[in-house]
């Protein structure tokens, strides 16, 4: 199988003034792939992952995110990710449908299309018998699938999850973990963040960003034969703690 | 394009579900109009008076048969001694009392001047200055038609005469200031409490990261307002019309035109508002301190700006409902085309321009 990179970044900096929050970091991700981008608050994850998804420029350094380019392409970026934020973002006045409507509609599904991935996604989901309920009265785990569903819509090469299993069961995050899979075995690559670190061992490769740089990026395997730990958490406090 | 109106559509669903914002949006200015035009006034109707008619000639009763069947006075009681007038008042319905002086008709005919005194009850100062100014202006008008009739020596009376609104209506002067507040609040409070819900769920953040252009995300959370204000200021424009008799003397679309460019520099400032305001709350905030205050206070809207002090004076030129204000009453009221009125409108097209480059700069800034 041919792997080839769908992320590539080279020396990627971002600077607020004297503060640099992210601090010249290189990696790749490949097709297909659930890469964890792992860190402390305010070790710079959500600073890069803005950079990757268009929506902060960076200050010096190289970053291609599906072909494309992040200073000149951003437009072009955009129309082939899809992103989840902490915040499960659906519009809680609006129906099951109509937010599925409106998120299809601003990244220009046709009319057709847009019917089609709804009935698609309410029999997936299984959300029969509330298609046609405000989201708002939904539990949490509900939100959390349909937003990531969401994001999903316009069959995206990659999709940015940012911390995506905030505040739910372990159970509910557990199901969660298995929509991952299944979407990354249909070739959609996965970037995810996260606090979790058993979530981190269900990641192909992760790394670990400290103070603004990648410290570590390997499989959880090898990081754990690297440290010489048995699990990803021992691995994170060895790299935080210096 | 497509994109757009489905944007605009989810707009129009927030609105329309939320029973608050719709409260606010066709509420408001149905209820502010109403109880400006009826509530707040400071004409006189019906004022209870009390005559001293120390004289009872043919003059004074002609005065106070004019007095009685002006609508704005009706007599009460009839005094005998001076000593009454006290008490009358102290029983506090009668609001103010004629005194006619002994052979007033004799007098006036004789000595060519007579006087009544006109005794008000000052604890409500501004109705005691309407009331003491009507009752002159009534006293006025019969001298003027008695010198008419009678030839006497040239008599010089000094006349008043209030223009554009000579009832002195004082809902003519209010219709102004409620549009003006109602189009302020509904474009840039409810704007910004729009946008700052966005981001306070962080959908705003999922819309920048989508490829709708940010340009289109707030051009798109604006135009339902300038949609639902345009309807606003017709509804408080037929409402004065046709309950309070308000004229429109000037052109129909000059007005519309106006006031859509006031719901574009009030859209603009709630853009504004919405790029330093994180949270509904805060935006709702900045929108009543930083907007409702001024256009009450320092637009002229109560309070005439030439009685303010100079620095007061000086702050009210950058409040752009001042000049709506202006605007609208020269349009209204006196009837007024566009070349009277264009420096005005220059104005507002030039802060409305420095809003909407102000809220760019700083929106880019906000997507760092």
């Amino acid at each position: 199988m041919k792997q080839e990179n769908v992320i590539e970044v080279e020396g990627l900096s971002k600077k607020f003034g004297d503060f640099k929050a992210v601090d010249a970091i290189t990696f790749e991700v490949k097709r297909g792939e659930i890469f964890g981008f792992l860190g402390a608050n305010g070790a710079g994850k959500t600073t890069a992952m803005k950079m990757l998804i268009g929506i902060s420029t960076p200050t010096s350094g190289k970053a291609s995110v599906a072909d494309f380019d992040v200073y000149t392409h951003a437009e072009d970026i955009k129309k082939n990710i899809g992103y989840m934020s902490q915040k499960f973002a659906l519009y809680d006045d609006l129906s099951v449908k109509e937010n599925i409507t409106f998120f299809g509609g601003i990244y220009g599904l046709s009319r057709a299309q847009i019917k089609d991935k709804t009935a698609q996604l309410i029999e997936e989901l299984g959300l029969q018998e509330v298609a046609n309920q405000l989201v708002g009265s939904l539990p949490l785990g509900w939100k959390q699938k349909i937003s990531f569903s969401v994001a999903l819509l316009h069959d995206p090469k990659i999709v940015f999850l940012d911390e995506p299993t905030g505040g739910v069961d372990p159970i509910t995050r557990r199901q969660f973990w298995e929509m991952i899979y299944k979407t990354a075995n249909n070739g959609t690559t996965i970037f995810v963040t996260t606090h979790y670190m058993d979530e981190a061992e269900y990641c192909d490769r992760v790394s670990i960003m400290v103070n603004g740089k990648i410290e570590a990026l390997d499989t959880p395997e090898r990081l754990k034969k690297q440290f010489s730990v048995t699990n990803m958490n021992d691995v994170f406090l060895k790299l935080a703690r210096g | 394009m497509k994109r757009f109106i489905g944007f605009i559509k989810k707009e129009f669903y927030h609105i329309f579900r939320d029973r608050r914002s719709l409260f606010i949006l066709f509420g408001m200015p149905i209820a502010q109009i109403l109880l400006f035009g009826f509530a707040i006034t400071n004409e006189i109707n019906n004022v209870d008076i009390a005559i001293l008619d120390n004289s009872k000639d043919a003059t004074t009763q002609e005065i106070i048969n004019r007095i009685s069947s002006s609508k704005y006075f009706s007599v009460q009681q009839y005094l005998e001694r001076g000593a009454d007038i006290e008490s009358a008042f102290k029983k506090g319905k009668i609001k103010a009392v004629l005194n006619f002086e002994k052979d007033f008709s004799q007098k006036l005919i004789k000595e060519g001047s007579a006087t009544v005194q006109i005794i008000t009850d000052a604890t409500d100062p501004n109705t005691a200055n309407t009331i003491s100014n009507y009752t002159s202006a009534i006293l006025q008008k019969y001298q003027q038609e008695l010198n008419k009739s009678i030839t006497v020596a040239y008599q010089i009376v000094p006349q008043t005469r209030m223009v554009y609104n000579p009832e002195l209506k004082s809902v003519f002067m209010f219709v102004p200031g409620v549009m003006t507040i109602i189009l302020m609040l509904v474009s840039a409070m409810m704007t910004s409490i729009s946008i700052a819900k966005e981001k306070e769920l962080g959908t705003m953040e999922i819309l920048l990261v989508s490829p709708l252009k940010p340009f289109l995300v707030i051009i798109g959370k604006v135009v339902p307002y300038i949609f639902l204000s345009v309807v606003n200021a017709v509804i408080i424009i037929v409402l004065s019309i046709s309950i309070f008799k308000m004229p429109v003397q000037g052109s129909l679309f000059l007005l519309g035109a106006e006031s859509v460019l006031f719901i574009i520099t009030s859209l603009a400032l709630g853009i504004l508002i919405s790029t330093v305001a994180a949270t509904q709350q805060t935006a709702m905030m900045i929108s009543l301190m930083g907007l409702m205050l001024p256009v009450i206070l320092l637009s002229g809207f109560i309070f005439p700006i030439s009685s303010m002090p100079v620095p007061l004076q000086l702050i009210s030129n950058i409040i752009p409902a001042k000049w709506f204000i202006i605007i609208l009453k020269a349009i209204m009221l006196k009837g007024v085309g566009i070349t009277y009125i264009w420096k005005e409108t220059l104005i507002l097209l030039g802060m409305t321009i420095f809003f909407i480059g102000v809220s760019t700069k700083k929106y880019k800034i906000r997507l760092e």
